[in-house]
């Protein structure tokens, strides 16, 4: 297509093109073939590295990736290109002096307008994606209190004042969460600044002392996301902790119901997994090929 | 072109009257006012500093290419690494830049004899010296060195959490360059805006010293709030405040405001320096003059505007930040720095390149930097951060930064050398040297932006859960090994160096700007005469009265309709 619609322009009315023009040519060819690809067919969009993650927003917050990352390789690619292609092409032949061009006011121009506009799409897919991400919603069917401290987490679920499971380091305490139901996290810290990250979930938020953040997670595919702390909080930051379990939501809520303390809701949490785990194993292979070093 | 001789020179060469003007030896070393020596023991010991800093990295790397990683201990490694970091962003990457080179080179390059207030000169090369050592003696007292990060956020390093001497060792090591800096910043200023030569207007300054100036503007803004948070964070560890106490109706979050709005400043405090490097450089082996010179100020003033509005993209995942605001004033940095990135482009498009180790030092910049800079846009999409916030998708875009600013120092230095000792680096090693560099430094960027995308946190001694990522581990070690080879390498040709003959010669390089008219080192106040300054380029002008006039597309003949092509050359 690109070829197609830039030859007349570089030549016009000539069937044979000669050395210099050739070579642009076969430059905006090739530029064509792996850019076009890329472009068109969003479905086969490489992941470059992220994955889509499990919930509603970490979903959006993958294609926004591929968005920046194709946006950045073109940009990347292009100025990369007028790099290696300016330092090999006018490398040092003779002693005269070249043409001493200061200014060129149009290019100059081009240059400015052109990353302008681009940073106004950026932002504005930026936009699009962020509000329903920090968006909260009134009424939220499942609740999660998350407390961190030196060197773990408690996690605890309003209106069931029994339930709270409580770890450090290596005990790996279980946080539960619904599938297909909204759940209301808040977020706490005892001490320092600890960072709660789950990579399946494409998100991160600083557990700060004195600051109780909120944010919403929507989750969608059952699963267990081992995870841990993310900002330095001390001597045992690495060995930080926990695990995000996720279950359908009728189990979630009849677990809920039916345990009488943190660890038999924890054991009955992880039993529904492994019930509905193996039913939703081909689906959670199939589109989640990121969890697959995942128990 | 080189043989013209100049006068002065000629006269004076055999004279050697200025050792004759004060001590030699150490006690010069020691009692120098002279910008040039204050700015060489700079430029030494900020490379000294690079040392340490760089064998830290070294031991850092080694832990990481095991799961389970036994080099160091939990402890030690959290020390570690917050010296590492510490050193290098306190006290190699600024010192080096505007202490070190931009002392040496800005009032010659203005044609000035001296900075503004040479004492106060020597005052900030001694309260940098002092805090270099206070900062590293934290590795003698019981407890050890601050263990809290360079970012050292409250409440992690207060009392009851970082209860040690290393702590306040490192508060008042940085209070210490704090001021040095600052000192620096007031003689950078006052010397630019009142010692230029007759002739040197603000549009006809060398882009370097155009960077020194906003340099040291940017350091009047951001220093002092450092320097107040440091006051605070002492009082609240050693005189019962609770300014940063959430406990006692403190707010711990006021660090970080604090911190990044003296650290997102800092952040082009350091770079700013490096690109007027890399300005300086790639015309000059282009035999050009600088492409978009206003342009390019332009993007220096604006890129340190918006700088003092962008601290809280790091602090995205705090939940307590306007979003949309520190994110939309952060993708406009990218506009500025891409007008630079394009001047230098057009720079070199259309002429005479000679890849000196110089040369491809800067090269090796603009595409380490171009690395840093696309991946620094995506971290200022708030949902990209929330993303790889503290993993080492970040750690893996602000070295690629950094490495960008080594890369570009090496420049400066292969660059500057001939000038500042009379002898030339071996081109052979620096060549060798610069392929370490570059290449070791993106085999080590490269698999951590993996990694984060894998979930890899910062800051972690051992990654025991997760043997997979092992193997981008030891790829990224044997790149930082590959940076600490380089460095070695650059120690030899330093060492072989000193002992060759001095044949450099006042303007080896055929150079555009005011240093490479003097002698080569130059005479205690700088300049036996100077040139008339009617350009940016005086000491090209002088070298090449008959040269072809600057062109500009309004004026320029050949583009005017029924010009003959080629018609001006």
């Amino acid at each position: 297509m690109l070829e197609r619609v830039n030859d007349p322009v570089d030549n016009p009315g000539s069937g044979l093109v000669r050395t210099r023009t050739s070579r642009t040519r076969r430059n905006l060819g090739l530029a064509a073939l792996v850019l076009t690809p890329l472009l068109l067919s969003s479905c086969t969009v490489p992941s470059f590295g992220a994955a889509s993650g499990v919930t509603d927003t970490s979903h959006k917050t993958y294609k926004l990736w591929q968005g920046f990352m194709i946006t950045g390789l073109i940009i990347g690619g292009l100025t990369l290109f007028l790099i290696v292609f300016a330092a090999l092409r006018y490398r040092r032949k003779s002693d005269a002096i070249p043409r001493q061009t200061q200014y060129v006011t149009w290019i100059e121009i081009v240059y400015t307008v052109i990353p302008t506009i681009i940073v106004g799409v950026l932002f504005y897919f930026t936009i699009v994606v962020e509000n329903p991400e920090v968006a909260r919603v009134a009424h939220p069917p499942a609740k999660i209190n998350v407390v961190a401290f030196q060197w773990g987490w408690r996690f605890s679920y309003p209106g069931y004042p029994n339930i709270t499971t409580v770890g450090q380091t290596t005990q790996n305490p279980v946080m539960v969460m619904p599938v297909g139901e909204t759940d209301a996290v808040t977020l706490t810290s005892l001490d320092v600044v600890h960072g709660f990250y789950v990579k399946e979930f494409n998100y991160s938020e600083y557990a700060q002392p004195g600051v109780t953040n909120r944010f919403d997670l929507h989750v969608d595919t059952v699963g267990s996301y081992q995870s841990q702390c993310t900002q330095l909080c001390g001597l045992y930051h690495s060995l930080m902790y926990f695990k995000v379990v996720t279950i359908p939501a009728a189990s979630y809520h009849s677990c809920l119901s039916s345990s009488s303390d943190g660890p038999t809701f924890v054991a009955c949490a992880e039993k529904a997994l492994t019930t509905s785990g193996s039913e939703m194993n081909a689906t959670v292979r199939t589109t989640q090929g990121a969890l697959s070093h995942h128990g | 072109m080189v043989d013209v001789l100049e006068p002065q020179t000629a006269a004076h060469d055999d004279h050697g009257h200025d050792e004759h003007h004060g001590p030699s030896g150490i006690m010069n070393w020691l009692t120098s006012t002279d910008h040039k020596v204050i700015g060489l023991n700079y430029t030494v010991t900020s490379i000294i500093m690079l040392v340490i800093g760089g064998a830290f990295a070294m031991i850092i790397r080694a832990q990481l290419t095991t799961p389970n990683g036994t080099v160091v201990t939990l402890a030690q490694y959290n020390e570690l690494f917050t010296m590492h970091g510490s050193v290098m962003i306190y006290l190699f990457a600024g010192p080096f830049a505007f202490g070190g080179l931009a002392n040496y080179m800005v009032p010659i390059q203005i044609g000035a004899p001296d900075m503004a207030f040479p004492r106060l000169n020597a005052l900030s090369y001694w309260l940098y010296l002092t805090g270099s050592i206070t900062m590293l003696l934290g590795f003698t007292v019981a407890g050890g060195a601050a263990d809290f990060g360079w970012v050292g956020y409250a409440p992690l390093s207060d009392a009851l959490n970082a209860p040690g001497a290393g702590a306040d060792l490192w508060i008042g090591a940085l209070l210490l360059t704090g001021f040095s800096a600052i000192f620096t910043g007031v003689n950078l200023v006052a010397t630019i805006f009142y010692l230029r030569a007759p002739g040197m207007t603000m549009f006809r300054m060398p882009i370097f010293t155009w960077n020194m100036l906003v340099t040291g503007i940017l350091i009047l803004l951001a220093f002092p709030v450092l320097t107040a948070g440091l006051v605070m964070l002492y009082a609240d560890r050693h005189f019962g405040t609770h300014i940063y106490d959430a406990h006692h109706g403190g707010v711990p979050i006021l660090w970080q405001n604090i911190f990044w709005f003296w650290g997102h400043p800092e952040v082009y405090i350091l770079a700013l320096p490096f690109f007027g490097m890399v300005t300086e450089i790639i015309p000059v082996f282009s035999r050009k003059p600088l492409f978009g010179y206003k342009g390019m100020v332009f993007a220096t003033i604006t890129i340190a505007a918006l700088s003092t509005g962008v601290w809280a993209h790091h602090m995205f995942t705090t939940g307590t930040v306007l979003l949309p605001f520190f994110s939309f004033m952060t993708y406009l940095i990218s506009i500025p720095t891409g007008i630079k990135f394009f001047n230098w482009i057009g720079s070199m498009w259309g002429g005479q390149i000679k890849f000196t180790s110089a040369m491809l030092f800067a090269i090796g910049f603009l595409i380490t930097f171009l690395i840093g800079g696309i991946t620094g846009i995506i971290l200022a999409s708030p949902p990209l951060d929330f993303f790889t916030h503290d993993t080492y998708f970040v750690v893996a875009h602000f070295h690629s930064v950094v490495m960008a600013l080594v890369i570009g120092g090496m420049a400066g230095i292969y660059y500057w050398f001939p000038k500042i000792t009379g002898r030339f680096l071996n081109e052979r090693i620096g060549k060798t040297q610069f392929w370490f560099l570059f290449l070791g430094s993106t085999l080590f960027v490269m698999p951590g932006y993996l990694l984060g995308l894998k979930g890899m946190p910062r800051r972690m001694a051992i990654y025991t859960l997760h043997p997979e990522w092992q193997h981008l581990n030891v790829a990224s070690s044997i790149g930082a090994w590959m940076i600490g080879f380089s460095t070695v390498l650059f120690v030899i040709n330093f060492l072989k160096t000193m002992r060759s003959p001095k044949t450099a010669g006042p303007n080896p390089w055929d150079a555009h700007t005011l240093e490479w008219f003097t002698t080569s080192p130059p005479p205690h106040h700088n300049f036996y005469a100077l040139p008339n300054i009617r350009s940016e380029r005086p000491t090209w002008d002088y070298y090449h009265p008959d040269a072809p006039a600057l062109t500009h597309d309004d004026h320029d003949p050949s583009h005017m309709p029924g010009a003959a092509k080629g018609a001006t050359k």
